[in-house]
């Protein structure tokens, strides 16, 4: 599998959050809580991270709350500027461009037809005043899709899987319980059989069994579809059950990168061995 | 104090250069909203002060002019801006939709086809169609900018789930030239097929919103529709005018005061008494033969 | 002989017309231009400054001919305004040389130069006068006389003095950032219609322009709550300043050269705001900035509104819709929104019968679907 070209490669991403001050720019003066400046309020909140994601793999990310996962997710799906780094998709059509210097249209483009997101948090991810079945067509009908009754189709088909009952497709996921705005998100994001999904602590706030039903799918469909997935969860169990591969964040860096199985055994950062050793 | 004169069609000529530079604009790029200075007139903005401008800043001393609000010439609204272009202009004015050059109009295009010589002018009250959807200008600038047209047919879809079909009323939005999404102005879905390579000039101003935008002839303006859930005109199958008995064209539904029926009437009033003089002219020849 | 249409529509509109000049002749009495002019001066003011269009001769024939109506009075200047060629840009204004009538600050007691009242409703009675009922060209003459023999030694005594601006005095104490002066050619709001985000330039001409009510309403309501601006009141001032426009002989660069066309007599807010910034080790202190309200006339509430306005839109980051620049700009203008809410008076049969259309199918397409 290594051997092949990676689906999605980041070189060397870096995030602030405010402009710095004399201190913080400069890394010998450098004295930062966390990724934090205690002078100017700045946040590191992704430091010079490089990663490559295999076609048909799942690549697990760990790390503590406020390491940066997030906000790693939301640069490579272009939801917020990068301070620094490259992006490369292996796509015909961007072949060798870096994907965070491409115009707004282009960048939608991708969104709309090469990527699925589920954000941490569904308000991002879902338009709370439209029916569940329409903010999964959205997805649709952005890439392209222009018949409705294949919508509806699709759209029926993946509330199934992720239980939401079809008498309530109608309604609004403003209506809905925070797990069940999960589930239509995640519903939406798969709509468009997107090769790379992102799904962002996707089973966070979910009972035992649906958490358990939604692992299952996202197994499946990454069988069946061979999509390619990073999944984000500060829970090490639900990333040894979906991670191929896993990396370890803490305070914006990345400390460990490797195979899950590997990292579950013999982990080498202290903190990842805090980590490992509370799950047992 | 001195009594001014007011100028050849109101504006003063710089004025009238800027419209003029915009609608040029326009005309180069199909369903484009142009942004112009538009200027306080002597009607109300939301009057059809963008339309008015938009006919000021073309009509010339040759024009011939029709004025329509509703599919009527002598809608009051109709009447009220002719007078104003004739006292500033003393161009003629004719109600014969093929006599004029230059036709502005609220919310109708007339039944016969409009021809090359001719520009008809409609006026436009909320020319961004992606409103609905978004309220920012900034945004919706961008969407058009980037040919980001989920969202509106997203509405649509919504209206499908909902009610089981669309259900737009007037103003049903179009794409022209295969590029901008449009606003037709609240035109009923019945006249959006005649925008479609109309070989006249469609120009459309929206005066409070400061934004001229054009069809030019011949171009491609498609209603939007979902592939299995076809556009649809309003539906007046079956229904004639009580006056003309013309068929295919739009109809006012009134109620008659002697019979309490509901009965149907030509919206497009010169195109009815056209076809009454017409009717009246057979039956006077065959008379006669 | 043949159809024609019918000719309601132009019969109707002018028996309308007669039936308004009617309303106002019907009373037989003559309001003088100049009555207006002598005696309506806040009314004036307003129509100026809503129409941005500074002639008070005109303003008064405008109220005159729209029986009172503001909104009618606003709308015929702006049309007016419409048919005039636009000549000049005068040269800026310089408020700190203005003619002072009346100058106060609410944050200091001690301004240099002093707080001057003059002639404001703050302190009278909102009792009705039941006098004015019966007042006389001799009573006013009487009292006018009066008054003038009372403030002759006062003002023998008092030569023609300088306001600094409250604003510069804390400027000195750093309290407030210093900015190199902007002789940018502001964007002509009349000339180029709004995009966003707008200049500052083109957002204080909207608000400078807007009806008095909706600056009013939304600088309440953002004071009230639903905004963060928290102003003080640094200086109001109200006086003449003299206009003048550059030479047309561009050759000459001389500042004399430069022509005096006439007064205008202004209402200027400068309100100070506590707000947070970044010092240059990219620290966060506490700062003052201003907030700037100005219109013609005196009209001390809307200006003041304004001051608040233009602060809330220097800072959009902010959820409240009175931050928001295109929820205030696009909302506030006199003769736009009073011509869209009547528009809904002109007939829509087509809508409506298209709407109904909509309806009907929709309704049918449901009884459809339960017989199947
Ligand atoms: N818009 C923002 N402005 C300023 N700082 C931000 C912003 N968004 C995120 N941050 C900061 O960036 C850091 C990383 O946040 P992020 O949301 O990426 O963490 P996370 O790893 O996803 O945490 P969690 O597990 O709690 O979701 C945090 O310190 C956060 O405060
Ligand atoms: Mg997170
Ligand atoms: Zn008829």
């Amino acid at each position: 599998m290594m051997l092949e070209e990676p689906i999605l490669s980041v070189k060397n991403l870096s995030k602030q959050f405010g402009d710095g001050c004399r201190r913080c720019s400069d890394p010998s003066t450098r004295d930062l809580i966390k990724n934090y400046c205690p002078s100017c309020g700045m946040v590191f909140a992704c430091r010079d991270i490089s990663l490559d994601l295999y076609p048909g793999e799942i690549l697990g990310v760990v790390g503590e709350s406020g390491s940066g996962k997030s906000s790693l997710m939301k640069c490579l799906y272009f939801d917020s500027d990068v301070t620094s780094g490259e992006l490369y998709l292996q796509d015909e059509e961007f072949y060798g461009q870096n994907l965070w210097t491409l115009s707004a249209q282009k960048k939608r483009y991708i969104r709309n037809h090469k990527y699925g997101m589920v954000y941490q948090n569904p308000v991002h991810g879902l338009k709370m005043d439209f029916t569940s079945i329409g903010n999964i067509a959205e997805k649709l009908i952005a890439a392209g899709n222009r018949n409705v009754d294949n919508m509806k189709m699709v759209g029926e088909k993946l509330l199934d899987t992720v239980h939401i009952p079809l008498f309530r497709m109608k309604e609004e996921p403003r209506n809905f319980s925070g797990g069940m705005q999960q589930r239509v998100q995640i519903a939406k994001a798969l709509s468009n059989n997107p090769p790379v999904l992102f799904l962002d602590e996707v089973t966070t706030g979910l009972d035992l069994s649906v958490q358990a039903d939604v692992l299952d799918l996202i197994k499946r469909i990454q069988r069946e579809f061979g999509i390619s997935m990073i999944v984000v969860s500060h829970d090490l169990a639900v990333i040894r059950m979906l991670a191929d591969r896993t990396i370890v964040m803490l305070n914006g860096e990345v400390i460990e990168n490797g195979l899950t199985d590997q990292i579950l055994e013999d982990p080498i950062h202290p903190y990842t061995q805090t980590l490992v050793y509370s799950l047992l | 104090m001195k009594k001014l004169k007011t100028h050849f069609a109101f504006l003063d000529e710089g004025s009238k250069k800027e419209i003029r530079r915009a609608t040029l604009k326009a005309v180069a790029i199909p369903g484009y909203q142009v942004p112009f200075a538009s200027r306080e007139m002597p009607i109300g903005r939301g009057w059809g002060t963008g339309g008015l401008q938009l006919t000021l800043s073309l009509v010339g001393k040759e024009d011939v002019l029709k004025v329509i609000d509703q599919g009527a010439d002598e809608s009051v609204n109709a009447v009220s801006i002719k007078k104003l272009v004739h006292s500033t202009t003393n161009v003629e004015l004719t109600e014969a939709t093929e006599d004029a050059t230059l036709i502005q109009s609220r919310h109708r295009i007339p039944e016969i086809p409009l021809t090359k010589d001719q520009i008809l002018v409609l006026q436009v009250p909320m020319p961004e169609p992606l409103r609905t959807y978004e309220k920012k200008e900034y945004i919706t600038k961008m969407l058009h900018a980037e040919k980001e047209y989920s969202g509106i047919w997203l509405m649509l879809f919504e209206q499908i789930m909902k009610y089981g079909r669309t259900s737009t009323d007037a103003d049903h939005p179009v794409l022209v030239n295969e590029r901008y999404v449009m606003a037709p102005s609240p035109i009923p879905r019945f006249d959006n097929p005649k925008m479609h390579h109309s070989e006249a000039l469609i120009l459309l101003g929206a005066g409070r919103e400061k934004k001229i935008y054009a069809v030019p002839p011949y171009t491609d303006v498609a209603s939007l529709a979902f592939d299995d859930y076809v556009f649809q005109k309003e539906d007046f199958s079956g229904e004639a005018c009580h006056l003309c008995g013309a068929t295919d064209v739009f109809l006012d539904e009134l109620v008659d005061d002697h019979t309490g029926k509901t009965i149907y009437q030509c919206n497009d009033t010169s195109y009815c008494v056209d076809r009454l003089n017409k009717l009246e002219q057979e039956e006077v020849s065959t008379v006669d033969a | 002989m043949g159809y024609v249409a019918v000719k309601g529509g132009t019969n109707a509109i002018e028996a309308s017309i007669q039936r308004l000049k009617y309303e106002r002749l019907k009373g037989k009495e003559v309001i003088e231009v100049e009555t207006i002019l002598k005696t309506m001066r806040q009314l004036v003011d307003q129509v100026m400054s809503e129409a941005s269009l500074y002639s008070p001769y005109l303003a008064a024939l405008a109220i005159k001919q729209a029986e009172g109506s503001m909104e009618e009075a606003v709308f015929l200047l702006r049309a007016h305004r419409s048919t005039l060629p636009r000549l000049y840009y005068s040269q800026t204004v310089n408020t700190e040389a203005m003619f002072v009538e009346r100058r106060i600050s609410a944050s200091f007691k001690d301004i240099p130069g002093g707080q001057i009242l003059g002639a404001t409703h703050d302190y009278t009675h909102r009792l009705l006068d039941f006098d004015l009922a019966a007042e006389t060209k001799a009573d006013i003459e009487k009292w006018t006389n009066q008054w003038m023999e009372e403030i002759k030694e006062i003002e023998s005594h008092g030569e023609l003095k300088h306001f600094p601006k409250v604003v510069d005095y804390l400027r000195e104490e750093g309290l407030f950032p210093t900015y190199p002066l902007n002789n940018e050619n502001p964007d002509d709001v009349t000339k180029k219609s709004l995009a966003f985000p707008a200049s500052r330039s083109e957002r204080l001409q909207i608000l400078t322009r807007g009806q008095t009510g909706a600056v009013t309403s939304l600088g309440y309501a953002s004071l009230r709550g639903y905004g963060q601006v928290h102003p003080n009141v640094g200086e109001v001032r109200v006086g003449d300043v003299p206009i003048y426009v550059a030479s047309s002989n561009e050759n000459t660069e001389a500042k004399d050269d430069e022509y005096y066309i006439g007064d205008v007599k202004l209402t200027e807010v400068e309100s100070f705001v506590p707000v947070t910034t970044k010092n240059e080790r990219n620290e966060m202190e506490l700062n003052f900035e201003i907030g700037y309200g100005i219109c013609y006339g005196q009209n001390e509430t809307k200006a003041i509104a304004m001051s608040i306005l233009d602060q809330c839109l220097e800072n959009q980051d902010n959820p409240f819709s009175t931050h928001d620049e295109e929820f205030v700009l696009y909302h506030i203008d006199s003769v736009e929104s009073t011509g869209f809410i009547s528009h809904l008076k002109l007939p829509h049969y087509v809508t409506f019968q298209s709407k109904l259309d909509s309806v009907r199918n929709v309704k049918k397409g449901r009884a459809e679907d339960e017989k199947a």
